[in-house]
């Protein structure tokens, strides 16, 4: 199955795992099984219309899923998956 | 045993010489001619001819190759044209190199003739000590020194990331470092931000910062801006910059000195942490993406937690800092691939690093435009995400 890797202010919501494997076909469907197996992670991903929220990135190894077919594109088992929302921290 | 005067007679007899007049006359591009000056380091920094390479003679056979290749046509000169004969026999003889020759009476002569002479500009002594190690970097060297010698770098913060980068920064010999920083030193600082000390608490970070700067090089002349960046004071601060080093703590800020940075075209290297977690980026405005085209909008607050205080581990900051050191001297330099059009993700427990293409948005509502085109009252304007942090407390 694809791998989901966890950004981490997602963290919590995945019960703090780093990598969380994804069935399906697309990202969008890795995308919904990742939610639907931690809840906490939809509104965080998706907003009410169904679509990514525009401050999460989410990349197909290297390359962000919006230049490609969004989540319509396609995902194989090998694939992995990067979610990032923006990050400001300094210290 | 031949005399040494002996040996350089025969020298002469067995290469070619040829006159000052024809090194002179050649074309600008010099038509594939290689100059190169044997002479020794002093020498050649006092004067020489111009576009000439420099090998000086007790590292020919080492360093020559660098210079010119063995089927080039080569011409070496020295002081008077007896060092540069015997080194022709050398390139000639021992090294195989085809079409060498040596100029007759050296820079000497050509002086002597009236001929143009390039004054270099050179590094002291003990900078030529202190930067040692560049110099014998092909990527950095005299040239990459100079430039960083001259070079001007912002950096907003003294803190966790500020303090690695400023700390090679100035030992790498960055001319102008200026620091952002309005804070002062506080003992919870001390666990990642290496500039401070605790004699220093109490201090304003931008005085704690400069003593440690100047402590290591006096060469670094330190411009302090000891207040917080905001749309009143940005453009002032920030122009004149060569380089921004960012690795400010908020959102709005970002989103400002992005829109800043693009309007006066400042190349920005930005650095985050949270936790056990790093980004790098470099914002090359128009070469590459700005920091819009990769967050167009802010997250809400409850995924934006660098609104509050939060753990991190003190070595991360280092990591992600020296990071940001090493682009600002790839940057001035020229050297390497800096990391433009690129996100480094860095997870320390894990130990991985990845990298993940960043593209241009041709519908950045900033950098889809031209500079002068981006008014500044529209620079770090987003929904109040200020009020927002303030909310989730």
């Amino acid at each position: 199955m694809p791998t989901a890797k966890i950004p981490p202010v997602l963290r919590p919501s995945t019960g703090g795992e780093k990598e969380v494997e994804v069935s399906g076909a697309s990202v969008g469907e890795a995308l919904h099984a990742l939610a639907g197996a931690h809840p906490a992670t939809q509104e965080q991903l998706f907003g009410s219309d169904g679509a990514l929220n525009r401050y999460v990135n989410v990349y197909l190894n290297d390359e962000d899923v919006r230049v490609l077919d969004g989540l319509d594109t396609s995902v194989k088992d090998s694939d992995t998956l990067v979610i990032l929302p923006a990050m400001a921290g300094g210290v | 045993m031949a005399s040494g005067a002996e040996l350089i007679r025969r020298a002469k007899e067995q290469i070619t010489e040829v006159d000052p007049k024809e090194v002179h006359d050649l074309p600008d591009d010099r038509n594939g001619t290689v100059v190169v000056d044997v002479r020794e380091q002093q020498e050649f920094e006092q004067s020489h001819i111009p576009g000439a390479k420099h090998v000086p003679r007790g590292h020919l056979e080492s360093r020559i190759e660098g210079a010119a290749k063995a089927d080039s046509h080569v011409i070496l000169y020295c002081a008077s044209g007896n060092r540069s004969a015997l080194a022709a026999k050398t390139l000639q003889e021992e090294l195989g190199y085809e079409d060498v020759s040596s100029m007759t009476g050296g820079i000497t002569l050509w002086k002597d003739r009236g001929y143009d002479v390039e004054v270099p500009r050179a590094l002291t002594a003990e900078q030529r000590e202190r930067y040692s190690r560049h110099l014998l970097v092909p990527e950095i060297g005299i040239e990459g020194q100079l430039k960083l010698l001259d070079a001007k770098v912002l950096l907003l913060g003294a803190g966790g990331l500020g303090a690695p980068t400023a700390l090679y920064l100035a030992a790498a010999g960055v001319g102008t470092i200026g620091i952002v920083d309005d804070d002062v030193v506080d003992l919870s600082n001390l666990q990642r931000q290496v500039i401070h000390t605790n004699d220093r608490i109490g201090e304003p970070k931008v005085d704690s910062a400069q003593t440690a700067i100047n402590d290591i090089n006096p060469d670094v002349d330190v411009v302090k801006h000891q207040t917080r960046l905001d749309a009143s004071n940005i453009m002032e601060i920030i122009e004149g910059y060569d380089i921004i080093v960012d690795g400010v703590d908020n959102f709005p800020t970002r989103y400002l000195l992005n829109d800043a940075s693009v309007r006066l075209q400042i190349p920005v290297v930005s650095a985050s942490i949270l936790g056990f977690d790093g980004q790098l980026a470099v914002f090359a405005p128009y070469d590459g993406p700005c920091y819009r085209c990769l967050y167009p909008t802010p997250p809400p607050a409850e995924l934006a937690p660098s609104c509050g205080a939060n753990g991190v581990l003190g070595a991360l900051p280092g990591v992600m800092g020296v990071l940001q050191a090493i682009e600002v001297v790839k940057l001035v330099t020229g050297s390497g691939e800096p990391l433009i059009g690129r996100l480094l993700l860095y997870e320390a427990l894990g130990t991985t690093f990845t990298n993940l293409k960043v593209r241009r948005d041709p519908d950045c509502p900033i950098c889809s435009r031209p500079p002068e085109d981006i008014p500044e009252d529209e620079m770090g304007v987003f929904e109040d995400y200020e009020a927002f942090c303030a909310a989730a407390g």
